[in-house]
């Protein structure tokens, strides 16, 4: 008889391996731009909004932390990248660095004010620093442009060699690549021994302290690290579309997120993503139509998940999946 | 001296349409952040039947307030009712939904503009006393308000209802057992609390300004209220709601400049420090 112990070292090294539909999900991805050669501009806004969703994904789906002021992280570091390259350099990558340090600090700092709450607290309290970051660059509007914006960013070639195009080409390789990366560490995260205690102190905050698990430090190191991720979301918006507008610390924004994960379903890192490609779509048909009815279907999705569909779209495919492969199998 | 009085004024619209968000909040557990949507509810309702229809002013905000009294239990028996069990971060996704619907409607049916109820001229101009000249639009606000502070608070503390809604609260098993209607005490609670946010929402035109995005425009201050005042407290929120609006009134009178952040900073101090105290006043149903 084996150990369970061993049972669930098995089931957790099946849980990290590569699957085919991740396979093709990336391969779609990469084939994208050729099959919709003139929306370069718009697949790099769903890879930029993917990679926003997976830090709400990291911070509130695996790590259990009710957050609606994500935002404050993607507008700091969507500031602090057009900042750098006004200021002080144009380098793309360095001010992707740039963006991530000073969006982790934020989250290192931010965070003691959450661990000694509970969920209404802490969804509060995200929503104030939010609230405080937004009015900050609402009022000191000689360094952040206030409700014009930040404009006159001028990002340097990619490497010093490849220039950002017009069409939008370049920034989407660039976003998908960044993503990528990004995605590639947090699927790691995810099946490390610091992913599953954060899984554990979502399920269960009393009883992680007693196994030993230091909660205080590991949901600090999460937040922070959430932090960074939507901060180099930010600046890659900042640096690809060469523009940052109060718009990006919105509460809207971050409410718009919370939607985007909850209709991808939480927790599993590609409901992030699938809810970033599925919002955009349909956010730019029905825009098309009337902006003011889109507001109305968003809500009313909203509506329709929490009471319906709890798990959201990838919850559905799985149940949907293991539905046909059950009557397949059936005698 | 009229600076505070006009905070005096904000605070007692802040009260009443937050004391909705207060009662289900503190006594419900549940997270309505579409309050603001039913005083928005309310307004709309005001504007409609004294400008377009010519109702008196005061029959249209009874009429507002029994519109939202309505609107509140009809969506409570259809929606509400099914999350109580849920999880806040549920509620909030719900309650956020519920608000962009609003919006949209709003602004579907009223366009974007602002709109301004047209007051009647008993309400216009102001009244002497004590030497003093007070606006009388907000003198009949603080009035109204204190009116209706008193009420529940009495409603709450010695009436059978308010036992019956203290006990369903505390243990809806137990209620039921000893024969209360739990579900319809929390219908009727909840649509009392719509009800008011909807007069504030028709009596707050002049100060608040109304147009599609009310309802989310003040969710802020509605939490700050409720945070302060303690989940489920009357004199609590009563408190809480003149203190922010002083508060909030002064503020921009003499510091323009930190506009809305001095009420960020202060919902921060006040979470932070009452971190653990969140709690809803009379115990909930977790």
């Amino acid at each position: 008889m084996t150990p369970s112990w061993e049972a669930a070292a098995v089931r957790l090294r099946e849980r990290e391996r590569w699957k085919s539909p991740e396979t093709v999900f990336w391969c779609a991805a990469l084939v994208a731009p050729f099959v919709l050669p003139d929306d370069h501009l718009f697949l790099s806004q769903i890879a930029i909004l993917g990679l926003f969703c997976l830090s709400l994904d990291l911070v509130l789906g695996i790590a259990g932390i009710l957050s609606l002021g994500q935002a404050a992280f993607f507008g700091l570091g969507g500031y602090t990248a057009g900042l750098f390259a006004i200021h002080v350099d144009g380098d793309p990558l360095l001010g992707l660095v740039v963006a991530m340090v000073a969006t982790s600090l934020l989250g290192v700092l931010a965070a003691p004010l959450l661990l000694g709450g509970r969920d209404l607290t802490r969804l509060l309290i995200t929503v104030a620093v939010a609230g405080i970051l937004y009015e900050a660059a609402n009022k000191w509007s000689a360094v952040t442009g206030g409700v014009d914006g930040l404009q006159g960013i001028v990002i340097a070639p990619l490497f010093g060699k490849i220039e950002f195009d017009l069409g939008g080409t370049v920034a989407y390789w660039y976003a998908l690549a960044v993503l990528f990366l990004v995605f590639l560490g947090l699927r790691r995260l995810k099946s490390s021994p610091f992913g599953l205690a954060l899984a554990g102190i979502r399920l269960n905050p009393q009883r992680m302290p007693a196994l030993g698990v230091p909660v205080d430090r590991r949901l600090t190191v999460a937040y922070a690290i959430g932090g960074a991720v939507a901060g180099i979301a930010g600046a890659l918006l900042a640096q690809t579309t060469q523009f940052v507008s109060l718009d990006a610390l919105s509460f809207h924004r971050s409410a718009e997120l919370m939607l985007i994960l909850v209709l991808g379903g939480a927790g599993n890192l590609y409901g992030a993503l699938l809810g970033a490609i599925v919002f955009s779509v349909a956010h730019h048909l029905l825009s098309e139509i009337n902006p003011m009815y889109w507001q109305f279907w968003m809500g009313t999705l909203l509506i329709l998940i929490v009471l319906f569909a709890k798990d959201g779209l990838t919850g559905g495919l799985s149940r949907l999946r293991d539905h046909l492969w059950k009557g397949g199998t059936a005698p | 001296m009229t600076i505070v009085f006009d905070g005096i004024a904000l605070g007692m619209l802040l009260f009443l349409i937050s004391v909705g968000l207060s009662v289900t909040l503190g006594l419900m557990n549940f997270v309505n952040l579409a309050n603001g949507a039913f005083a928005m509810l309310g307004g709309y309702v005001g504007v409609l039947l004294v400008n377009r229809w010519g109702v008196p002013f005061l029959g249209a905000l009874a009429l507002s307030t029994l519109c939202s009294l309505v609107v509140g239990a009809t969506l409570e028996r259809l929606l509400y009712r099914r999350l109580y069990a849920a999880s806040h971060m549920d509620h909030v996704l719900f309650t956020v939904g519920l608000i962009f619907v609003s919006i949209s409607l709003a602004a579907y049916f009223f366009g974007s503009g602002v709109q301004v109820i047209e007051l009647p001229a008993f309400l216009q101009g102001r009244i002497e006393a004590f030497g003093v000249g007070f606006d009388s639009y907000r003198s009949f606000l603080i009035v109204v308000a204190i009116a209706i502070a008193a009420a529940l608070q009495r409603i709450l503390t010695s009436t059978r209802f308010g036992a019956s809604l203290r006990a369903a609260v505390d243990n809806p098993r137990t209620a039921r057992g000893v024969g209360i209607e739990v579900d319809r005490i929390f219908t009727i609670t909840f649509a009392v609390g719509s009800a008011l946010a909807g007069l504030g929402g028709a009596l707050g035109t002049q100060m608040l300004g109304l147009d599609p995005v009310f309802a989310i425009k003040y969710v802020v201050y509605f939490l700050i209220v409720v945070i302060m005042g303690g989940p489920g407290s009357i004199r609590g929120s009563f408190l809480a709601s003149m203190s922010i609006g002083v508060f909030d009134v002064v503020g921009k009178y003499y510091v323009p400049e930190l506009g809305a952040f001095v009420i960020y900073v202060l919902m921060l101090a006040v979470l932070v420090a009452r971190s653990r105290g969140l709690l809803p006043k009379f115990g909930g149903r977790s």
